[in-house]
């Protein structure tokens, strides 16, 4: 304990030093908005820009936003039963995240506040940029009914029926401790630490009202949304995400990924569901199989990622010429009636387990206006059939509606399902 | 169990509000010397000036009662800047202090008990003296009497936990074992303060540096619960405890308490639920974790009941935010009560640790932010 009465210097001389950071933050995002209003595609340059992503709009950010190279997801369970703090908890959440999301500090800032208090802002991301943060939440099935069948906060009614608890799929080995939750928010940003201050400050700020359920770091993206860039490779080296959907395809968003008024429930319209599955790689058995196999499996080249039978990685799969058994014949919209689903993964390795194994694998996101014709019918398929499931392993699974984009500085998350 | 600790700090509140105490008088004549004259008696405390230069301070203290007496100077806060025991009926001595510029008081005590005859006097000279809300002076004050407290009620228990040990009573010991730990656990960090005592009584075996004996509650925990024998070291271990708690009991008036010390002081007790208690590491052997669990929480509320008068006027939001979640995790405490104390540890399940966990987080982040509402005017 330290003494206050003597003639240390007074903590308010130091308050000073508070605005500087924030606003180089906030002229380096200016800028780098100004470049993608452009709707530049190109990853690269717009990750090296530091851009801001546009927080308010009509859909959510992170979902068609061209996918960036890091990932920190976490899910959260809420622990109070009080609907109006829940509400309260959005709205500062929201408030937070736009100002995050615009390379700016949370609240009164990391070095701005008083000497005797902890700061508003952790500060592991001050003097970096926006880096094209994204911050998108989700609400899971136990939002609206918790697990005992309590309507806690009122909603129960407006449970979407799409929003389904997602069948057991043969092979599955779900741990709950990474599984579920009430609320998600999914981070991505071009720089790693970017993305954790990020779900570090809403959890902080969450305390007391939700808690982290459990929380996924992720990099190396493993599918594309921006169709002219190189599609990155997994962690079994191959490249698994050709066919995505292009976060400029606004046909097929509008037909696939966003929820319309008509189909869904009101609140929703605007929106999408987000699956989120750790799937565990095999990696050392994996390594050890042979190169034909391990081409048959996924029904790919290793080396250029063409379809088996063609030459180029963007060549249009002939399905026949693949195994019955291989990825991508039974992933392709074209064995599972035209379903597809907007894919976000990414490449995760917590270390080694226990016996020396790389715990390493694919966290796999994935968008659609309904699970019930996107991810449960392919998934379904791919676990009876799928020659990867030697390789892989379901380990965590989840489920959550994601609410449309907050439509301005009055706007928050969840507004129209609370209201 | 939470309405006794209410009553605690009730009864800590009242104490502090008796520091207007009748039987103070000054006296004019200083003889001519620089000394401040204390003339103690079984009912009076008088002193030839209430206003003294600052710097070297001599006191010349004469005892005309018929008790022995002991004199004290305190600080704001009743802070012990100096004090001397033993006075006998009919004898004087002198104290010397450095006393800087400020408001302190005087206090006598005869028959060397209670709170004592009080005397208001101030240190004059260069400096402006930093005036601090009187609000809070008081807090510091009850808050040091309940250290003070703490630490008198813990040695006769920790003695009779040490005379079970010595008796090779190795049931009785283990039964005496966690509650001799609570008046330490309540006020841990004005206990690590001092930096001699805490490795000495309260270090746990990985936390040893090299060459270090190994003494202290935890070293007897091992022998109680692992080994499951008592051996004639442990007697020794015994004794040692009670001399350094002892020497921990004398110090507790001396240690440096201010008002954002306590604020800061009541985190750092939920610090310590979180990366000890919470785990299980603190209690490996006995798995008593939850006793200390609730000492802690219990040193922190009373920190925080003493400063609400503040706190609560500079944040209400947050003093509501911290009835909230104290509450809370005393309700979920509760759960896991068995007779006077807690379940072993070791049967909380893994999700039920995150739930204690989930609590501890939800009242320790407004607590972090105490001491801003304690210092914001």
């Amino acid at each position: 304990m330290s003494d206050e009465t003597g003639t240390a210097p007074s903590r308010r001389a130091l308050i000073g030093w508070g605005g500087a950071g924030l606003a180089l933050g906030a002229a380096a995002a200016g800028g780098a908005a100004a470049a993608l209003s452009g709707g530049a595609d190109d990853t690269r340059t717009v990750a090296d820009s530091g851009a801001a992503v546009p927080f308010h709009g009509a859909h959510q950010a992170g979902i068609a936003t061209a996918v960036q190279d890091r990932l920190h997801f976490a899910a959260f369970d809420v622990t109070t039963d009080d609907r109006a703090e829940l509400i309260a908890l959005l709205k500062e959440w929201t408030k937070a995240a736009a100002r995050m999301t615009q390379g700016h500090a949370v609240g009164g800032g990391a070095v701005s506040d008083l000497a005797e208090a902890p700061p508003d802002d952790t500060g592991e991301a001050l003097g970096l940029k926006a880096s094209r943060l994204t911050l998108t939440i989700g609400f899971g099935p136990t939002l609206f009914k918790d697990r005992k069948g309590k309507d806690r906060f009122g909603i129960a009614d407006r449970r979407p029926e799409a929003l389904i608890d997602l069948p057991a799929f043969p092979g599955d080995n779900l741990d709950a401790a990474r599984s579920d939750g009430d609320l998600c928010v999914q981070a991505c940003a071009d720089d790693p630490q970017v993305a954790v201050h990020a779900i570090r400050n809403l959890a902080r700020i969450g305390m007391g009202k939700v808690a982290i359920r459990w929380s996924q770091l992720g990099f190396g993206k493993t599918s594309s949304t921006t169709p002219d860039a190189q599609t990155p490779r997994n962690m079994m080296g191959f490249k698994d995400g050709t066919r995505n959907i292009a976060g400029t395809d606004t046909a097929a968003l509008e037909k696939h990924v966003w929820v319309s008024g008509k189909a869904g429930p009101a609140w929703l319209a605007g929106g999408s569901y987000l699956v989120a599955r750790r799937i565990r790689m095999h990696i050392e058995t994996w390594d050890r199989t042979s190169l034909k196999e391990q081409e048959d499996v996924f029904g790919r080249d290793k080396g250029e990622g063409a379809p088996q039978g063609r030459q180029r990685e963007r060549d249009e799969p002939n399905l026949k010429a693949m195994l019955p058994t291989a990825h991508v014949r039974l992933a392709h919209p074209d064995s599972n009636g035209g379903a597809r689903i907007l894919r976000r993964g990414y490449s995760f390795t917590d270390g080694t387990d226990g016996l020396g194994r790389l715990d390493a694998g694919l966290f796999f996101l994935a968008y659609q206006h309904d699970v019930r014709d996107g991810f449960v019918p392919v998934q379904r398929g791919l676990a009876r059939s799928d020659a990867l499931n030697e390789y892989i392993q379901h380990v965590g699974s989840a489920l959550f509606a994601v609410p449309p984009g907050v439509r301005d500085a009055d706007d928050w998350w969840g507004r129209a399902l609370f209201s | 169990m939470r309405a006794a600790r209410t009553s605690v700090v009730a009864a800590i509140s009242a104490l502090a509000t008796i520091t207007a105490v009748a039987g103070c008088a000054q006296k004019s004549d200083a003889k001519g010397s620089d000394a401040v004259q204390v003339t103690a008696s079984d009912d009076a405390c008088e002193v030839s000036k209430t206003s003294f230069p600052a710097g070297h301070v001599k006191l010349a203290v004469e005892n005309k009662g018929s008790k022995v007496t002991e004199v004290y100077v305190y600080a704001p806060g009743d802070r012990i800047v100096t004090e001397r025991e033993n006075i006998g009926p009919g004898t004087s001595t002198s104290i010397s202090a450095e006393i800087k510029t400020g408001s302190y008081e005087i206090a006598c005590k005869p028959g060397m008990k209670g709170h004592g005859i009080r005397q208001k006097v101030s240190a004059t000279g260069k400096g402006a003296v930093a005036k601090r809300d009187p609000k809070l002076d008081k807090a510091v004050a009850a808050y040091r009497a309940y250290a003070q407290q703490q630490a008198d009620e813990t040695l006769p228990v920790a003695q009779k936990f040490a005379d079970a040990v010595k008796k090779d009573d190795l049931e009785g010991a283990k039964k005496l074992y966690a509650p001799s730990r609570v008046g330490w656990e309540r006020t841990e960090p004005v206990a690590e303060s001092f930096g001699d005592i805490d490795p000495k009584v309260d270090v746990r075996e990985d936390g040893l540096e090299k060459g270090q004996k190994w003494t202290g509650w935890h070293r007897l925990e091992k022998s109680l619960w692992q080994a499951k024998k008592i051996t004639a070291a442990d007697h020794d271990l015994a004794d040692q405890l009670i001399k350094d708690l002892k020497d921990w009991q004398k110090r507790v008036g001396t240690a440096d308490i201010t008002p954002t010390g306590m604020a800061n002081g009541a985190k750092e007790l939920l610090d310590e639920v979180q990366t000890g208690k919470v785990t299980g590491e603190e209690e490996r052997y006995s798995h008593t974790d939850l006793v200390d669990f609730e000492g802690n929480v219990e040193g922190a509320e009373t920190s925080y009941k003493l400063l609400k008068p503040v706190a609560s006027k500079n944040d209400p939001e947050l003093a509501k935010s911290l009835d909230k979640q104290f509450a809370a995790v005393g309700k979920l405490l509760d759960k896991y009560r068995e007779g006077k104390g807690f379940v072993s540890y070791d049967t909380v399940t893994e999700s039920k640790r995150k739930e204690l966990s989930d609590a501890v987080n939800a009242l320790a982040e407004p607590l972090s932010r105490l001491a801003a509402a304690v210092v914001t005017k």
